[in-house]
C-alpha cells in the first residue's frame, strides 16, 4: 500500500502545485468556480455553483464518476470542500479524509482517537465538514476541540480546546474560515450549556474572542431569563454561518433554549436563542439580533444557513438576509440593521396566527407542550432543519427542503445536572404516510411558493442550485435527483441505496463539472460521460 | 387526513382510559406509567396488551431479555421496524418506563375466550393457509402468522378479522396503479420512494413502476386484500379462531 499512497500523493501535489486557499480566493467565487472553497460555496450562503456544463438538456446522461465508501460507516452528514484537485471530507465520528477528485482514491486520513466514547447529548455522532485556509484544514471534534491539519499530509499542526466535553459541549459544525481567523460554534442544546461562538487565530489556535449567545448578568438581554435560568439556557451554534465582507458582519444562527420543551423554568423571551445574531468578526461584539421564536418550547433551533441577497426592496436597493426557519416561517430581514421586512409561512404550521409588524409570532394559545401531548405542526425536527437551502442568482428563487410533519409535544419535569440531558419532554411524530416532504422554490423577496417537488417522506438533504439551471436534492429513501430550477420538473434521478442526510456540492475536474453528495455511508460523484 | 384523525381519536381514547388503569393495580412507578401512556400505549396498548406494536405484558420480552436491553430499545428504537428511538427521554425516564413495562409481565395474562384447538379447525376450514404461513406451511400472500400471538393482542386480532386493514401497521397500504400502457395493478405496497413504487398483487407477483409512467396512482388507506370474517363466522367460531391465533407464539 505504501507505493500506492506515494503515487496518490504525487498526483495531488501536481494538481495543487503552488496554490493555496486564500481569503481573497473565497471572496472571488467566479475566479475559482471549479472549486468549492467554503461550506456554502460562497460567504453569502448561496450553495450555488457557477458551473454550467450540466444543463436541463443533458442532465439525463449524468452518471457515476466515482464512489468513495467510508470504511467506518456511521451517520454521514459531511459537506465536502474541494480545492486544487483535492476533496476534503469528514467521516464520523472523528476522521478527516483527503480524496483525489479525479479518481476518488484517498490521499490521506487523519483520525482523532476515542470519539466514539464522547458525550453527544441529543444528537448522533456526526460531523458536517471542514474549512480550508492557506495550506491548513480545520475541523471541530466531538470532544470539543478545534484541530488544524496540514492539507498535504493530514499531520496535526495544532489543536485548541473549545470547551470541555464532560459538560455536554461538543462540535459537529463545519468551521468558517475568514481572513486569518477560524469561526466555530458548539453543540449542546440538550445539555443545558451556555452557548457561544468562538474565533481562533488560524495560524496558532489562540482564541481571539468568544460571543456568548446567552447574555450574562448586567448585559442587555439577561433580563429575558427568569432567575438563574440563563446559566443553563443552551443557545448552541451548530450550523455554519455566513459573512458579508462589505459590511464586515458575520451572521450566525442560534439554537433552542434549554430545557427544550419545558419553558416554565425559564420565563421570558430567552435571548438570543432561536435567533440570528449579527457580529463584528474582529471583536465578536453584537451588532444586532433578530429572534424568530421568542420563548421557544418546541426545539426550533435557528440553526439554518441564512442567505445574503442584495435586491431592490420597495424601489430601493437593499442588503437582505433571508431564512426559511425551522419554525415554518420564511423571513426577509435588512442585514445592516436587523429590521424585519417580511415573513410568511412556507410550510404547514399550527402554532402562530402569523407575524406582527416586528416579525414577532402571534402565538396561538394552547400550542405549548403538555404532559398529555399536544399536536402541533411542524414537528420537533421543524419545517426544515440544519441541511442547507440554496439561492440561485439566475432564477432569483430560494430552494429549501421542507418537512411536512406534525408531532405530539410533551413536557416533563427536569432538573439540571452537569453533563446530563436537559430537555424536559419530547415528541411523538406523525410518521409513515401521515407525513411527507418537498423541495420548494420560493420567491426570494416574498416567500411565495413558485413550485414544489413532492418527496415520499420528510427529507434531511440540503439543496444545490447551478448555473446550468438545475437544482439537486436527495431523499431519505436514497433518491438523488435533479430538477429544472425554473419549473421544478424532475429531469434525472438515481437510487443511491442509502439515506441522504447531507449537502450536495459541485466542482470541476479539468473542465468537467461534477456533482457530489454523501448517501448512506459513501460519497458519490456524478459527471456527464 | 384520515390517518391523522385515526391517530388523534385513538390517542384520546387511550389517554382517557389510562385514568382507570392509574387508579387500579399499579401503585408504584406512577412516572413510568404516565410516560408509558404518553409515548408507548398508542402502539403497545394500555397495560401492554399490544396493538400495532407487540404485546409487552409478557414475563420475558424476546428482544429485551433484561432491563438494560429494554432501556437501549426505548432510547434507540429497533432498526427496520416501526419502533422509534426516544432519544429525548432522560435516562431516568427511560428507566422508569422500563420498570413499568417489566412490571406488566407480572400481571395476570389476558383471558382469551374460545378454544385454540377448535380455532385451528376453523383456520383450516376457512383455508387461511391459502394466504398465510404458520410454522413454515401455507402461502405467503399475507403476513406470516407463526408468532402473531406474541406480536398482537387478542383484541387486535379480532378487529383485524372483522375489519381487515382498519389498523394496519405503518407502511402497510394497498395501491391501485394504472400504467400508461397495460392493465391496472392492485396490491400491497412493498416499497416506495419519490420516483418509484413496488407492488405485490393478489397473485403474489411483483410489479415495479416509475411513478411518471402511471396514469393513476392511488393509496387505498384502510383497504386490505383480506376479506372480513365478521359475517362468515359465528361468534363461537370467531372466539375460537382468535384463541388459536393468540396461541401462536413462534418457535420458542
Amino acid at each position: 500500500m505504501r507505493s500506492l499512497v506515494g503515487v496518490a500523493l504525487f498526483v495531488a501535489f501536481v494538481f495543487g502545485a503552488g496554490a493555496q486557499v486564500s481569503y481573497e480566493r473565497v471572496l472571488d467565487g467566479e475566479l475559482d468556480k471549479g472549486h468549492w472553497l467554503t461550506y456554502s460555496g460562497n460567504y453569502a450562503g448561496f450553495r450555488y455553483s457557477p458551473l454550467d456544463e450540466i444543463t436541463a438538456s443533458n442532465v439525463k446522461d449524468l452518471r457515476v464518476a466515482w464512489i468513495y465508501q467510508l470504511p467506518d460507516g456511521g451517520h454521514v452528514e459531511t459537506s465536502p470542500i474541494v480545492v486544487d484537485g483535492v476533496m476534503y471530507i469528514t467521516e464520523p465520528p472523528g476522521t478527516v479524509s483527503a480524496l483525489d477528485i479525479q479518481s476518488g482514491r484517498r490521499l490521506w486520513r487523519w483520525t482523532r482517537p476515542d470519539q466514539d466514547r464522547t458525550k453527544t447529548i441529543g444528537f448522533p455522532k456526526v460531523n458536517r465538514g471542514v474549512a480550508v485556509l492557506g495550506d491548513t484544514v480545520y475541523v471541530g471534534t466531538l470532544d470539543c476541540y478545534l484541530v488544524a491539519l496540514d492539507a498535504r499530509s493530514g499531520a496535526k499542526r495544532w489543536e485548541a480546546q473549545v470547551a470541555e466535553n464532560r459538560t455536554g459541549h461538543s462540535i459537529t459544525v463545519a468551521p468558517l474560515a475568514l481572513d486569518g481567523k477560524i469561526i466555530i460554534g458548539v453543540s449542546g442544546g440538550e445539555a443545558g450549556i451556555r452557548g457561544f461562538l468562538d474565533a481562533y487565530d488560524a495560524s496558532n489556535g489562540e482564541r481571539l474572542w468568544r460571543f456568548y449567545t446567552i447574555p450574562g448578568p448586567g448585559e442587555p438581554g439577561n433580563d429575558t431569563w427568569g432567575g438563574d435560568s440563563w446559566k443553563t439556557g443552551a443557545g448552541p451554534t451548530w450550523i455554519t454561518g455566513v459573512f458579508d465582507p462589505d459590511l464586515n458582519t458575520l451572521y450566525w444562527g442560534v439554537g433552542n433554549p434549554g430545557p427544550d420543551w419545558n419553558g416554565d423554568v425559564r420565563p421570558g423571551d430567552n435571548l438570543y436563542t432561536s435567533s440570528v445574531v449579527a457580529l463584528n468578526p474582529d471583536t465578536g461584539t453584537l451588532k444586532w439580533h433578530f429572534q424568530y421564536t421568542p420563548h421557544d418550547t418546541h426545539d426550533w433551533d435557528a440553526n439554518q444557513v441564512p442567505i445574503l441577497v442584495d435586491a431592490d426592496w420597495e424601489g430601493k436597493p437593499r442588503k437582505l438576509l433571508t431564512t426559511a426557519n425551522r419554525n415554518g416561517f420564511y423571513y426577509v430581514l435588512d442585514r445592516e440593521t436587523g429590521e424585519f421586512l417580511h415573513g410568511t409561512p412556507y410550510a404547514k404550521q399550527t402554532w402562530a396566527e402569523g407575524l406582527d409588524e416586528n416579525g414577532r409570532p402571534i402565538v396561538i394559545p394552547g400550542t405549548e407542550p403538555t404532559e398529555e401531548g399536544n399536536l402541533v405542526w411542524p414537528s420537533l425536527q421543524g419545517a426544515t432543519n440544519w441541511f442547507s437551502p440554496s439561492y440561485s442568482p439566475a432564477s432569483k428563487l430560494f430552494y429549501v427542503s421542507v418537512r411536512e410533519m406534525g408531532a405530539y409535544y410533551f413536557k416533563s419535569d427536569v432538573e439540571y445536572e452537569e453533563g446530563a440531558p436537559f430537555m424536559g419532554g419530547g415528541e411523538r411524530a406523525l410518521k409513515g404516510d401521515d407525513a411527507y416532504g418537498a423541495l420548494r422554490a420560493l420567491d426570494v423577496l416574498t416567500g411565495e411558493r413558485k413550485w414544489e417537488f413532492r418527496l415520499q417522506s420528510p427529507p434531511w438533504s440540503g439543496v444545490l442550485s447551478t448555473a446550468g439551471g438545475l437544482v439537486f436534492g436527495g431523499s431519505m429513501e436514497g433518491n438523488f435527483y435533479a430538477l429544472d430550477a425554473e419549473s421544478g420538473e424532475p429531469l434525472w434521478d438515481i437510487q443511491t441505496g442509502g439515506s441522504i442526510a447531507a449537502n450536495p456540492i459541485a466542482f470541476a475536474v479539468g473542465d468537467r463539472q461534477h456533482i457530489a453528495i454523501a448517501a448512506g455511508t459513501a460519497i458519490l460523484t456524478f459527471a456527464l460521460p | 387526513m384520515k390517518g391523522l384523525t385515526d391517530v388523534l381519536t385513538l390517542s384520546l381514547v387511550l389517554l382517557s382510559s389510562g385514568i382507570a388503569v392509574a387508579e387500579g393495580d399499579v401503585a408504584e412507578g406512577a412516572q413510568g406509567e404516565r410516560l408509558y401512556q404518553a409515548h408507548c400505549a398508542i402502539c403497545h396498548g394500555i397495560g401492554g396488551t399490544g396493538g400495532r406494536g407487540p404485546r409487552l405484558n409478557l414475563a420475558k420480552l424476546r428482544r429485551a431479555p433484561n432491563q438494560p436491553a429494554l432501556v437501549r430499545i426505548i432510547r434507540g428504537g429497533i432498526n427496520g421496524t416501526e419502533m422509534p428511538g426516544s432519544w429525548m427521554l432522560s435516562s431516568d425516564d427511560s428507566q422508569s418506563i422500563a420498570d413499568y413495562v417489566q412490571a406488566l409481565g407480572e400481571r395476570e395474562p389476558e383471558v382469551v375466550p374460545g378454544d385454540a384447538t377448535a380455532g385451528r379447525k376453523v383456520y383450516e376450514a376457512q383455508d387461511c393457509a391459502a394466504c398465510h404461513i404458520v410454522g413454515g406451511t401455507g402461502s405467503s400472500l399475507g403476513p406470516d402468522l407463526s408468532d402473531v400471538g406474541m406480536r398482537r393482542s387478542a383484541a387486535y386480532l379480532r378487529k383485524e378479522l372483522v375489519q381487515p386493514g382498519a389498523t394496519s401497521p405503518d407502511g402497510f397500504i394497498m395501491i391501485y396503479a394504472v400504467p400508461a400502457s397495460g392493465d391496472p395493478v392492485e396490491g400491497m405496497r412493498e416499497n416506495e420512494d419519490s420516483f418509484s413504487v413496488q407492488i405485490r398483487d393478489a397473485n403474489n407477483q411483483f410489479h415495479s413502476f416509475r411513478k411518471t409512467e402511471l396514469k393513476t396512482f392511488r393509496k387505498q388507506r384502510g383497504k386490505s386484500l383480506m376479506p372480513s370474517y365478521g359475517q362468515k363466522l359465528d361468534a363461537a367460531e370467531l372466539d375460537d379462531l382468535v384463541a388459536y391465533l393468540a396461541s401462536l407464539q413462534g418457535d420458542e
